[in-house]
């Protein structure tokens, strides 16, 4: 697998900057109350979406999760529209309806994230089937977290996927807990990418280096697209934070958090770039500036967008 | 107009769907080889190969969410989930995803699947064979639920599901497989929505559905002979429901009945019957009467006395002729 070229690593540092400072600016203004319901963060797991889809056209498709901010950001969602279904507004992606857990883009193959764990993952299946159908070459991607693979769905879909040589990745974000429960408690095994020996599927366990899962994710979407079947990639991943922003994680030890906010994927990708001459000390800064400021000008665009009106309501339950 | 089965009404459905439209496959538990476990897809197979009539593992959440994802990329899924109370497991993609693609993501999506399923007891299959769902389904919004009684009503029925750009759950009648009846032998539709009156009638509105149509037409057959005139509405969509159809009879006769082979409780029946009352109660002259199956599982030898039959709506078109206001 070759190298990234310059141009690639430095957008997808960007890319894994910008996704951070979306989080740390969603979780201030979701405290301040301005965002109701629920919403959760992907701090520490930045490294996964980007690499995986860097390898990726607009025209595939991807499933992802609950913690899906970074899958839509990394596949490249308007971040202005994006911002505007976060808060509920009528010009939001879903007309303001699904707000954090379920941002979908038609346009860009993103069939939704998904508030049922696991459930994403037979909609990704039957997305690579229609491609596979309709021999199209689109790949698809699906990604979820350790716990989604105690769903049944998990296992009758990686099953089905390679019984048909689907061209689908599956990808799990190991971070080592699901919702509040740790992983040795729900799995007795120590990588899930043992459980894709069961469905004959090649599956391979990486670290939460970017570099390392851009190779893993490269391998396994160009096996996809040249039509020999699926891949199941597992990054050892880093939840920094609680399941849902507000989560006090008392069933989580402080340690446990020291230890997962030592893997910033982007800390060390950071360093790499610096060392290797890719970025120099000002462009992380201007990074981070344009970053906060293409943020902020989201934020403004969804504070003033208008909510939908209650005449909607009933709109569009059916074609 | 020729005679066929009602089994067959749904092959020849699925078959000229798919002759007409190439995104439209069949999938499923034995639907491929072995042509579907009560020989639904019948020679499909060899028409349309493995690629179009698709073999699964028995796996019906995993399938149920596949036929999602596949009709969100352009597809047409028809999807055999091989009896309804099979449909149990499948609930999250019914409901949570398939059900929600369209509203919850803006309108974006489109998400055309039929699902197929045979119903109904009547086969001593058992109390996890013999189940009628329907009302569940019926409950949750996004979902259209059509339930035919007839040859001609299934295969119309189901090619106008299979055309419509929505989810559409057409309900079988596993005891109906074998019926036979008359169809044209040029191409069809039966509208989904609207119902069907199948018998006219002036004393009172029997409003009824799959296996107990053919009940409720005894029934009426026997009242008539007494003076009795009995309105028989096929109602044939379950959701989106032909209120219309329902009102003006009632507006006629002045006294409903309705008879469904699910349990009573929280069944269609009430749905009707609180509809009903809201918004028409000044043109009933009696209290509406629902006949439905007692609320136990269906049992395996037990099933006669179980289920609801033409006597039970006679004596239901009785007491609302006796009780008027």
């Amino acid at each position: 697998m070759k190298k990234p070229a310059k141009k690639m690593l430095i957008q997808m540092y960007e890319k894994m900057i910008l996704i951070r400072k979306v989080e740390e600016r969603l979780m201030e203004v979701f405290s301040k109350g301005e965002i109701p319901g629920f919403i959760h963060v992907c701090i520490g797991q930045e490294a996964t979406p980007v690499a995986v889809c860097s390898w990726l056209k607009n025209s595939d498709y991807m499933a992802n999760t609950h913690r899906g901010h970074g899958h839509a950001l990394a596949k490249g969602i308007d971040l202005n529209l994006f911002m505007a279904e976060l808060f509920g507004k009528a010009n939001g992606f879903c007309r303001g309806r699904s707000g954090s857990m379920h941002v979908a883009d038609r346009q860009l193959g993103i069939l939704g994230a998904n508030g049922i764990v696991g459930g994403g993952i037979p909609i990704a299946t039957g997305a690579a089937f229609a491609a596979s159908y309709q021999k199209t070459g689109q790949v698809t991607v699906c990604f979820f977290g350790e716990g989604a693979t105690d769903e049944g769905v998990f296992h009758e879909s990686l099953n089905i996927a390679s019984l048909r040589k689907l061209p689908i990745v599956y990808i799990c974000e190991n971070n080592g807990w699901a919702e509040f429960t740790p992983q040795t408690v729900h799995m007795p095994i120590r990588n899930v990418a043992d459980r894709a020996g069961a469905y004959d599927m090649i599956a391979i366990t990486v670290s939460n280096e970017v570099l390392d899962i851009y190779q893993a994710a490269g391998t396994a979407v160009e096996r996809a697209r040249s039509g020999q079947g699926p891949t199941l990639l597992e990054v050892k991943s880093a939840r920094w934070h609680g399941h849902f922003v507000g989560d006090a994680q008392k069933y989580r030890g402080q340690e446990d958090i020291e230890t997962a906010r030592q893997k910033d994927c982007i800390a060390d990708f950071e360093t790499k770039l610096v060392k290797e001459k890719v970025l120099t000390k000002m462009d992380i800064t201007e990074t981070g500036d344009r970053v906060h400021r293409q943020i902020e000008a989201a934020v403004s665009f969804a504070r003033e967008s208008p909510f939908p009106e209650p005449s909607e309501l009933m709109d569009d339950l059916y074609a | 107009m020729k005679e066929i089965r009602y089994i067959k009404a749904i092959n020849e459905a699925i078959k000229e769907e798919m002759e007409r439209d190439e995104t439209v496959f069949l999938i499923g538990e034995d639907v491929g080889i072995p042509g579907g476990s009560f020989g639904a897809s019948r020679g499909l197979y060899d028409l349309f190969g493995p690629e179009r009539v698709v073999d699964t593992p028995i796996s019906e959440a995993a399938i149920t969410g596949l036929a999602a994802g596949a009709a969100a990329c352009g597809l047409r899924p028809i999807l055999e989930i091989m009896f309804m109370d099979f449909m149990t497991v499948c609930m999250d993609g019914i409901v949570n995803q398939i059900a929600k693609m369209r509203y919850m993501f803006g309108s974006q999506y489109r998400v055309p699947i039929v699902i197929r399923t045979p119903s109904g007891a009547g086969l001593n299959a058992g109390p996890q064979h013999s189940q009628s769902l329907e009302a569940w389904f019926a409950h949750v919004p996004g979902l259209k639920v059509v339930m035919p009684a007839t040859p001609y009503d299934m295969k119309g029925l189901l090619k106008s599901a299979v055309r419509d750009d929505n989810p559409v759950i057409v309900v079988e009648h596993k005891a109906l497989h074998a019926l036979k009846g008359s169809i044209p032998e040029e191409e069809y539709l039966v509208p989904i929505g609207k119902a069907n009156v199948k018998k006219e009638g002036t004393d009172v509105t029997l409003v009824t559905v799959s296996r107990m149509v053919h009940e409720s037409l005894k029934a009426a057959a026997a009242l008539a002979e007494e003076g009795i005139h009995v309105e028989v509405i096929d109602l044939l969509t379950i959701s989106p429901w032909d209120r219309e159809t329902v009102f003006n009879s009632v507006g006629k006769t002045h006294r409903l009945v309705i008879a469904h082979e699910a349990v009573k409780s929280f069944g269609i029946g009430a749905e009707i019957s609180a509809a009903v009352c809201e918004e028409i109660m000044d043109d009933l002259d009696a209290p509406v009467m629902r006949v439905g199956a007692p609320h136990v599982p269906v049992p395996f030898s037990l099933e006669k006395t179980y289920l609801p039959a033409a006597e039970d709506i006679i004596a239901a078109v009785r007491k609302t002729l006796e009780r008027t206001f």
